[in-house]
């Protein structure tokens, strides 16, 4: 997987499902991308307006906590981010993320993120530079079972070829 | 080697002897849950996309618990996404608005001890209090699921949950879950397995218990499970579980936990989790006396038989405060219909509470009641996150169902103590 080079949006421990997806903003059978404009209005009504491409979503501790909802992590997605950093995540989100190709990583130093710094994160390695500070974190690597996810594009693309194999 | 239930359960699901904390494996799924929100919609869409059958028929159960009961059209689109779809690909068990997915997938017959079993709903934990290992996944991941009948795990440390002594009058397994999230947080136990035991869990009731499996997923737990016994056996029984097996799916005498955490029954008194985290749990005395605008018993936590029973107990010959809105939505319909049979019911309504239709509504945000702008609530739910409820400028208290009820005679935060 390559590199990702973008600005980060950094926030505080317990970014919850609910912010991230509100109630209301997935209640239908269309495209599930279309509420993605709710996604942190609570927290940060800016982010979804400004966020761009490549962008970085950081977290410190217990990023993701509650819903299993998926619009979570897909929300953030379709907003253009393409890689979420954090002390630590709650589980289902975290296994969510690599589900629908978002690398996750889990990175003792996120709190030394601040907002809108540049940063270049290599998923493969796990190591992440911060090039507004001038410092490199290392984070604790992918788990191969779940880059293995990830570097297809997520779950539906892995599942696709390995049914295609068995076929 | 020793081992915890959860490991056991793991293990027989991977189909290796036996596992060990931190490893990965691969497990055959025993049984799968998805409801309207996160099922036919997402996860179902998904397998169509990639052209395969669901891969047996026997294991996948279909529920509507979500976006039911309102007169949302957007909801109502659902519904009909989630029949055509389970028509289509002739789903054998489709369980149409009888209650809470957590509630109705045991009430129906489906969990038992032993199984290793997945749900799209990060409340799905509930299925431990039967000895089941039950974990909440997202949609994609049930795509997963519904094509190859697998998915990885890494193997949880178990942490011993000891409740010791007896609960005293008018405190309930909320009030011991609150305090376990006050005392450790919303990450206190992440990715670990809560094994519930002691002379306090022992005395629960089954849905005491299901409310302790429950909230494992507020303490960041991967799965909370209770010990399979005689009531557990005697409670699936009713329900039509065939096959039931209590003696083998134990933990081993020497097994090793990461920890034992041990909360003193005798000495805990209810409990309230202020706005907006689970985590802001601690004893009622430090919000006592705040004014609220409603009470709402309801959710897969707080509106099961035994929860309606606990508010009738303080409710009866009560009335709530004057121009006070106390709204209950029963966890599921059979558990309706068995309040309403022995008078529980009658006893809320005559109070001044009103039953509203059964499901998940109030708990997100949807239906009568939804916070108002700047209203404060107190709910029987098992999460109180900032816009869950209501509108941001709303804020809400989480707390049992006794102290929920005696709050809506009140209309403040009121220890249900006084009312016992």
């Amino acid at each position: 997987m390559k590199t990702i080079k973008g600005n980060a949006w950094a926030y505080g421990a317990n970014i919850d499902t609910d912010v991230l997806a509100p109630i209301g903003s997935y209640q239908g059978t269309g495209d599930p991308a279309a509420g993605a404009v709710n996604c942190m209005r609570d927290v940060d009504p800016n982010f979804a307006k400004q966020v761009k491409e490549g962008d970085i979503f950081v977290g410190t501790d217990n990023l993701g906590i509650g819903s299993s909802r998926e619009s979570a992590p897909f929300f953030l997605r379709s907003l253009g981010i393409r890689a979420v950093v954090a002390k630590s995540f709650a589980r289902i989100f975290y296994r969510n993320c690599f589900n629908i190709g978002l690398p996750a990583l889990v990175c003792l130093e996120a709190d030394r993120i601040a907002m809108g710094d540049s940063l270049v994160v290599d998923p493969a390695s796990g190591e992440v530079i911060n090039e507004t500070q001038g410092v490199t974190y290392h984070c604790k690597p992918i788990p191969g079972h779940l880059m293995a996810i990830v570097d297809e594009g997520g779950l539906m693309p892995f599942l696709e070829k390995k049914l295609a194999k068995s076929a | 080697m020793a081992q915890t239930l959860c490991e056991k359960i793991i293990a027989k699901a991977a189909g290796t002897g036996t596992v060990s904390p931190g490893e990965i494996v691969t497990c055959k799924v025993d049984l799968a849950m998805m409801h309207d929100s996160a099922g036919p919609r997402m996860a179902g869409k998904k397998l169509d996309e990639l052209g395969v059958p669901v891969w047996d028929l026997d294991k996948l159960v279909v529920i509507t618990d979500h976006y039911i009961n309102d007169d949302n059209p957007a909801h109502h689109a659902i519904q009909k996404h989630a029949f055509d779809w389970v028509k289509g690909h002739d789903i054998r068990h489709f369980i149409q608005e009888q209650g809470i997915c957590h509630i109705v997938l045991p009430q129906a017959g489906h969990v038992k001890p032993g199984m290793f079993i997945v749900g799209g709903d990060s409340h799905s934990v509930t299925g431990g209090a039967f000895g089941a290992f039950m974990v909440g996944i997202g949609a994609t991941e049930m795509t997963g699921v519904l094509a190859t009948g697998e998915i990885w795990v890494r193997v949880p440390e178990t942490v011993k949950i000891k409740v010791t002594g007896t609960l005293k009058p008018g405190v309930a397994a909320k009030d011991v879950i609150l305090k376990l999230c006050g005392d450790h947080g919303i990450m206190g136990f992440n990715y670990q397995a809560l094994e519930y035991c002691g002379t306090g869990v022992s005395a629960m009731s089954i849905e005491e218990r299901m409310t302790l499996a429950n909230m494992a997923a507020e303490l960041g737990a991967k799965a909370g499970y209770c010990l399979p016994d005689e009531k557990t056996g005697s409670v699936l029984g009713k329900w039509g579980a065939k096959g039931v097996d209590i003696a083998s799916w134990q933990s081993d005498a020497d097994a090793s936990y990461a920890k034992t955490v041990t909360v003193d029954g005798d000495m805990l008194t209810p409990q309230v989790a202020a706005p907006s985290s689970p985590e802001n749990a601690g004893p009622i005395e430090a919000h006592a006396g705040t004014r609220l605008d409603q009470a709402y018993l309801g959710a897969c936590t707080g509106a099961k038989h035994d929860d309606l029973r606990m508010a009738a107990q303080v409710l009866k010959g009560r009335k709530i405060q004057s121009g006070f809105k106390f709204m209950i939505s029963p966890s599921s319909l059979a558990m309706q219909e068995e309040a309403r049979a022995d008078g529980t019911l009658q006893i809320i309504e005559d109070a001044g509470g009103v039953i509203l239709p059964m499901g998940c509504s109030g708990c997100i945000g949807i239906g009568p009641s939804r916070l108002d702008e700047n209203a404060v609530g107190i709910s029987s739910t098992n999460r109180n996150f900032v816009g869950r409820a209501g509108p941001k400028s709303s804020k809400l208290y989480l707390a049992s169902p006794y102290t929920v009820a005696a709050s809506a005679i009140t209309g403040k935060i009121t220890d249900p103590r006084e009312f016992l």
